[in-house]
C-alpha cells in the first residue's frame, strides 16, 4: 500500500538502527515528495525521532540508505555524509524536538548564523571580510534581506533585535524554522513543531508550512503528533509503531486504516469512532 | 627482568598515592561537575599538618615499632580531620555561594583557593622544602641477582607496603560508604540529578558538603604516605601531584571510584617507567601525553560510562 | 531577591542571639582548626632534624579577628527580619545607576583610548608608571586574546601562556640563530603560535568542557617541561638572555650618532625606549582589539558565539563546528604569540619561569572577571587586577595571598564578571544589550 511519488525529495530504504539490544527502527522504507508534507507519525517511542537522527546525520543507521535527490538529478548518499554537510551541501535542514536556538543571540543573528556557509565564501574565508572588501558588505546587505523575508513569514518582525532566548515559546518554534529555512533546505524535517502550541500558535505554524511547500519549494518532513496540523496540511503520512511502518498514504487513507487507528491510537473499538468523528471535524475546519 | 620488577613496585607505590588524590576530584566532579582545582593544595596542606603532628610527638626512626605505629596513626587520624576542615570550609565559603550559577566562575575561585593555600603555607611554613627523616626503616628483599655489573636487589620497603596495604584498606571502605550506605546513595542520587534529589529529600547541600569533608580526607592520607615515603615537601607539591591526580581521574573514567584508582596507577606506572627508561626530566610529559591520548581516543575514560550525545 | 519593594514600615533589625552565639562558636572551633594547626606550630629546620617554633599569640589573633569578623557580619549584614534585603537600594537609584552604567560604557572605550595616547606624557608619568602600564596593556592584549577562544567560542583554555611562551621563545630564537629583527619576527611569531595552536588543538578540540580545560593545561604544562629541560636549544631553566632590543623601525635607541635621539634632535633618555615599547603594545593591543571586534561582525565570528550558544544547533545549520573552533584556538594562539614576542624585545632576557600555569590562571581570570566577551571588561578587569597586585608590592609575602583571596571574593559577588550583557553583532532598529541570563556559557553546559 505504499503511497505512489513520481518525484521524491528523499528516499529512506531498509533503514535499521540498533542500540544496543533495542532495535529502533526496524527496516523502514519510505519517500517524502518533493512538493509535499510528508508527516511521520506514530505512538511514542515509535522510533520517529531516531529516523530523524538518521537523516540528518546525528545518528549513523545500522543498515540502510538514505538519499536526498536535488531536481538537477543530484543524489546524496546521507548515511555516509558528516553531520554537518547534509545541511550544507545536501541540502537538508532540521529542528529540534527542544528547542536549540542561540539564546544569547539575536532573532537576526540566529537568521545570520543560518546563512554561514554561503557569508563565508562571500567574505573569502574571514580574509577578505577583514579588510573590508566591497564583496561581503553586498552579500551581508542580501542576507541580510532575506533574513527580513523569513522574518515577516514567521511573524518575528518585530522582535529582530530581541534575544532569542527572551522570545514566547510558540515565537521560538517559529524562529528554529525560519532559521533552517535560512539554508535554502530542499528538505526541511521538523521535529514535532506543534508541541506545546496553544490553538491559533498552531493555525499560524500551518500557514509558514503550506507557505514553505507551495512558495519557497520545499519538502517538508516533520514528526507530529498534534493531528489538527497533520490532518491539516499533510499530503503524505507515514505511520510508524514499534520501529516498523504500519501505514503509509493519503491522509484520507490514514484515517479509514483500521490498523493505524487500533495500533497508533491504542483505543478499543468503541472509541474509534468518537475518533474518527474528531479528525472529521479537524478537517472540515481546515477545509473552511 | 629485576630492574622492571623494582620499578613495578616504586610505580604501585607512586600510583596508590595518585590514586587517593584522584578520588577526590573523580568524587567531586561526579556529584557537581567542577574541577576542585584546589583538591591538590589540600593535599599539600594536609602533609604539611602531618608533619606538624609528627614533629610535635617527637617520633623518630628509634622510636619503638608500637610507639611509631600509635604515633602514625594520632598523625593519620589528625590530618584526616584538620584537612576535612580545609575541605569543608572551602567547599563552604568559595563554592557553595555560585552553586548553580555561571559554571567557569566556580573555577575561577577554585584556582583562587588553591593560590590562597599554596600562599598561606608559604607564609607560614616558610618556602624552604622540609625535610623529614625517614620513620619507618627496613623492608624486604625478594630476589637478587648478581653479574658482571655488580649485585642488584629487588626490594619493597616497610614503608611501600605500608602505603600499598594503607591504600587498599581504605579504598575497600570508602567504596562500600558509597555502594551500601544512604550517605552513598544519597551521592550516587545527586550525582544523577540533584533537582530531583532535593525534591525527594535528600539534603543536597550536606550531601555535597560530605563528598568534600571524604575527599578530603583521602587526600591527607596521600599527604602522610607522601611525606613518609620521599620525606620531602613543600608548599608547591600541591600542583603537580594535583594535576596527574585528576588525570588519573579522567583517565579511569570521571565518577568512577574504582577508575580514579585504576588511573592512579596507570599514571605512577607510567610515571615510574618512563623516569627509569627513558628520562626523569621527561616524565611529566609522559603523563600529561597519555591524558591526552586517553582522552582523545577514549574520552570516556578506563571505567567510564560512554556520555551519549542527546540530540 | 533583593528586588524586593522597600516597604515603608520595614522591621528594624532583628537578632537571633542563641543563633548567633552557637555560629560563632562553630566558626571559632574551624577556625582553630585551620589556623591553629598552620599558624601556631611551625616547623623549622634544626641541627638533628626539625624542630617546632610555637606561635600561640598569633594564631589567637587571627582566630579572633575572623569570630570578630563574622559577628560584624552578623550585626550589619545578616541582622534582617525573614523577607527582607539586608541592604536596600532604592529602585529609582538602581535605574540611575543603570542609565550612568550604560552612558559611561559609551563614552568608557574613547575615554580610556584618549587617556592611553597621552598617558606617556604627563607629567605625573614616571618610568615606574610607564613600566606598570606597560605590563597592563600586555595582560590587556593577552585578555583579548585568550576573550575570543573563552569568551566568543565558549572553549576553556588553560594552557593559553604555552602560546605566549611560543611566540617568545620565537623571537628569541629566530633572532639567535638568524640574527632576524623584531619585525621580522613579529608576525612570525604569531603564524607559530597559530601553527602550534592548529596542532595541539585539532586532536583535542572534538573534548567537551572540563576535559578540555584540563588536555589544554596539560599542553601547557608539556610545553614548559620541554623548554625547562630542553638545554641545548632554549636555555633550560637558565632561559635566552641578550634577546636584542626593538628599534624605531630600523632606528636604534642608543647614543650613537644616526640614534633615535640624535635624529630627532632630542637629548639621549634611555625613557625614549620605553615610550616607544609603550606604544608599540597599545598597538599590539588596539589591533586586537580592532581585529576582535571585526572578527565579531563577520560570519567566522557569529559562528564562533552560536558554538558556545550550542554547537549541535551549529552542526544542524551546516557549521563546520571543528574548524570553527580551530580559528578561534589558532587567532587566540596568534595574539599570545605577538603578546609573547613583545614580552621577549621588553625583557631582553626570557626564561620557562615567566610562563607557568600561574599566568594562563591570571590571564583566564582576567577574562572571566571582565565578563566573557566584553573587551572593556577585560580593560577593567586587567587593571585592577595588575594594578591591584602592584598596590601590594610592599607586602611582597602577603600580595598572593591577597591576590587569591581577592579573586575569590570578585568571582562570588559577581559570577558572570563585571560587564556581563552581551552586544549584538548586527541590528535592524536598534542595538539592545543581552542580559547575561541568556547568554550560555559555552562547552559543556
Amino acid at each position: 500500500m505504499a503511497h505512489v511519488i513520481d518525484n521524491p525529495v528523499l528516499t529512506v530504504e531498509h533503514l535499521s538502527m540498533r542500540f544496543g539490544g533495542l532495535l529502533a527502527v526496524d527496516d523502514l522504507s519510505f519517500m517524502a515528495g518533493r512538493q509535499d508534507i510528508t508527516a511521520l507519525i506514530g505512538p511514542n517511542g515509535a522510533g520517529k525521532t531516531t529516523v530523524f537522527n538518521c537523516i540528518t546525520g546525528f545518528y549513523k543507521p545500522t543498515e540502510g540508505c538514505i538519499t536526498a535527490l536535488h531536481e538537477n538529478g543530484e543524489k546524496f548518499l546521507l548515511e555516509r555524509m558528516d553531520d554537518f554537510k547534509i545541511p550544507k551541501i545536501a541540502k537538508v535542514a532540521r529542528t529540534f524536538q527542544n528547542i536549540r536556538l542561540f539564546g544569547g543571540m539575536t532573532v537576526l543573528e540566529n537568521l545570520m548564523v543560518g546563512q554561514h556557509n554561503p557569508l563565508m565564501i562571500a567574505s573569502n574565508y574571514t580574509f577578505g571580510g577583514i579588510l573590508g572588501l566591497g564583496g561581503y558588505k553586498r552579500a551581508e546587505k542580501e542576507a541580510i534581506e532575506f533574513a527580513k523575508y523569513w522574518m515577516a513569514q514567521a511573524g518575528l518582525m518585530h522582535r529582530a533585535d530581541d534575544a532569542a532566548g527572551d522570545l514566547p515559546y510558540g515565537e521560538q518554534r517559529k524562529l528554529e524554522i525560519a532559521r533552517a529555512m535560512c539554508t535554502k533546505p530542499k528538505l526541511l524535517c521538523l521535529d514535532e513543531p506543534a508541541a506545546g502550541l496553544n490553538p491559533r500558535e498552531s493555525e499560524e505554524l500551518n500557514k509558514l508550512l503550506l507557505f514553505i511547500r507551495n512558495e519557497a519549494a520545499t519538502g517538508v518532513l516533520l514528526i507530529e503528533h498534534d493531528m489538527n496540523v497533520v490532518m491539516g496540511i499533510s499530503d503524505h503520512i507515514v505511520v510508524l509503531d514499534y520501529g516498523k511502518k504500519i501505514a503509509d498514504g493519503t491522509p484520507e487513507e490514514i484515517r479509514n486504516d483500521p490498523s493505524v487507528i487500533a495500533a497508533y491510537l491504542g483505543v478499543p473499538d468503541e472509541e474509534v469512532e468518537e475518533v474518527e468523528q474528531e479528525i472529521d471535524e479537524i478537517e472540515e475546519g481546515a477545509s473552511s | 627482568m629485576e630492574y622492571f620488577l623494582q620499578q613495578l613496585i616504586n610505580g604501585i607505590t607512586l600510583g596508590s598515592i595518585y590514586g587517593l588524590i584522584a578520588i577526590g576530584y573523580t568524587m567531586v566532579y561526579g556529584i557537581i561537575g567542577m574541577i576542585n582545582f584546589a583538591h591538590g593544595d589540600i593535599f599539600m596542606v594536609s602533609s604539611f599538618i602531618a608533619l606538624i603532628v609528627i614533629t610535635a610527638l617527637g617520633v623518630t626512626v628509634s622510636t619503638g615499632l608500637g610507639m611509631t605505629f600509635l604515633a602514625l596513626i594520632l598523625v593519620l587520624v589528625s590530618a584526616m580531620v584538620i584537612a576535612s576542615v580545609f575541605g569543608w570550609t572551602t567547599e563552604r565559603l568559595a563554592y557553595r555561594p555560585l552553586r548553580g550559577s555561571f559554571r567557569l566562575a566556580p573555577l575561577i575561585t577554585a584556582i583562587g583557593i588553591s593560590i590562597v593555600l599554596q600562599n598561606y603555607i608559604q607564609i607560614t611554613q616558610g618556602a624552604r622544602v622540609k625535610p623529614l627523616q625517614p620513620l619507618i626503616a627496613d623492608g624486604y628483599t625478594l630476589m637478587t641477582r648478581v653479574d658482571a655489573n655488580g649485585e642488584f636487589a629487588v626490594q619493597i620497603s616497610n614503608m611501600q607496603i605500608l602505603i600499598i596495604v594503607v591504600t587498599i584498606v581504605l579504598m575497600t571502605i570508602f567504596s562500600l560508604i558509597i555502594a551500601k550506605t544512604s550517605l552513598g546513595r544519597a551521592q550516587r542520587a545527586c550525582e544523577q540529578d540533584r533537582k530531583m534529589a532535593s525534591l525527594l529529600g535528600i539534603n543536597v547541600d550536606r550531601t555535597i558538603s560530605t563528598t568534600f569533608v571524604m575527599g578530603a580526607a583521602l587526600a591527607a592520607v596521600a599527604g602522610l604516605m607522601f611525606l613518609l615515603y620521599y620525606g620531602v615537601i613543600d608548599f608547591f607539591i600541591g600542583f603537580i601531584a594535583g594535576v596527574k591526580a585528576f588525570t588519573a581521574a579522567v583517565l579511569g573514567g570521571i565518577g568512577s571510584l574504582p577508575g580514579a584508582m585504576l588511573g592512579g596507577l596507570v599514571i605512577g606506572l607510567i610515571e615510574t617507567f618512563w623516569s627509569a627508561y627513558f628520562s626523569v626530566e621527561y616524565k611529566d610529559v609522559a603523563a600529561f601525553s597519555m591524558l591526552a591520548i586517553v582522552l582523545i581516543f577514549l574520552p570516556q575514560g578506563l571505567l567510564g560510562k560512554p556520555e551519549v550525545e542527546k540530540v | 531577591m533583593t528586588d524586593t519593594v522597600n516597604s515603608p514600615s520595614r522591621a528594624g533589625r532583628h537578632f537571633d542571639i542563641p543563633k548567633i552565639a552557637k555560629d560563632l562558636v562553630v566558626t571559632a572551633l574551624i577556625a582553630t582548626a585551620i589556623f591553629g594547626s598552620t599558624i601556631a606550630f611551625r616547623t623549622v629546620s634544626a641541627s638533628g632534624g626539625l624542630s617546632l617554633e610555637l606561635r600561640f599569640a598569633e594564631a589567637f589573633y587571627v582566630i579572633a579577628a575572623v569570630v570578630f569578623g563574622r559577628l560584624l557580619l552578623w550585626i550589619f549584614f545578616w541582622s534582617k527580619a525573614p523577607g527582607q534585603p539586608a541592604v536596600s537600594v532604592p529602585t529609582g537609584l538602581k535605574q540611575g545607576f543603570r542609565a550612568f552604567g550604560a552612558k559611561f560604557g559609551k563614552v568608557f572605550g574613547p575615554a580610556m583610548l584618549l587617556l592611553a595616547l597621552v598617558f606617556p606624557f604627563l607629567p605625573t608619568t614616571d618610568r615606574y608608571l610607564l613600566d606598570l602600564s606597560i605590563l597592563i596593556l600586555t595582560y590587556i592584549m593577552l585578555g583579548w586574546g585568550l576573550n575570543i577562544v573563552v569568551g566568543l567560542a565558549g572553549l576553556l583554555d588553560l594552557g593559553y601562556v604555552a602560546f605566549y611562551a611560543i611566540g617568545a621563545y620565537s623571537y628569541a630564537l629566530l633572532a639567535q640563530y638568524f640574527g632576524f629583527s623584531f619585525w621580522m619576527c613579529l608576525p612570525l611569531a604569531g603564524i607559530l603560535a597559530a601553527f602550534w595552536g592548529i596542532i595541539l588543538g585539532f586532536p583535542v578540540l572534538r573534548l567537551r568542557g572540563d576535559y578540555l580545560a584540563i588536555v589544554t593545561l596539560a599542553f601547557g604544562e608539556i610545553i614548559r617541561v620541554v623548554l625547562l629541560n630542553w638545554y641545548q636549544f632554549t636555555g633550560g631553566p637558565d632561559g635566552l638572555s641578550g634577546i636584542p632590543r626593538p628599534s624605531f623601525f630600523g632606528i636604534p635607541f642608543n647614543r650613537s650618532e644616526g640614534g633615535f635621539a640624535d635624529l630627532f634632535g632630542l637629548d639621549y633618555s634611555s625613557i625614549h625606549r620605553i615610550i616607544f615599547m609603550y606604544f608599540l603594545i597599545l598597538v599590539l593591543a588596539l589591533i586586537t582589539n580592532f581585529v576582535t571586534n571585526r572578527l565579531r561582525r563577520l560570519p567566522i565570528g557569529r559562528a564562533w558565539e552560536a558554538l558556545r550558544e550550542d554547537e549541535i544547533a551549529c552542526r544542524s545549520l551546516g557549521l563546520n563546528t571543528t574548524s570553527v573552533k580551530l580559528t578561534a584556538f589558532a587567532i587566540g594562539a596568534m595574539f599570545a604569540g605577538f603578546a609573547g614576542s613583545f614580552f621577549a624585545t621588553r625583557q631582553g632576557f626570557i626564561s620557562p619561569e615567566s610562563f607557568t600555569f600561574i599566568e594562563s590562571a591570571l590571564i583566564l581570570a582576567i577574562v572571566v572577571l571582565g565578563g566573557m566577551g566584553s573587551q572593556v571588561g577585560v580593560v577593567i578587569a586587567s587593571i585592577a587586577m595588575i594594578g591591584g597586585f602592584e598596590l601590594f608590592r610592599e607586602a611582597e609575602q602577603y600580595r598572593m595571598l591577597i591576590f587569591g583571596l581577592a579573586m575569590v571574593v570578585i568571582m562570588i559577588w559577581r559570577p558572570r564578571g563585571l560587564i556581563s550583557t552581551r552586544i549584538p553583532s548586527i541590528f535592524l532598529k536598534e542595538r539592545k544589550a543581552v542580559s547575561a541570563d541568556m547568554v550560555a556559557q559555552g562547552e559543556g553546559h
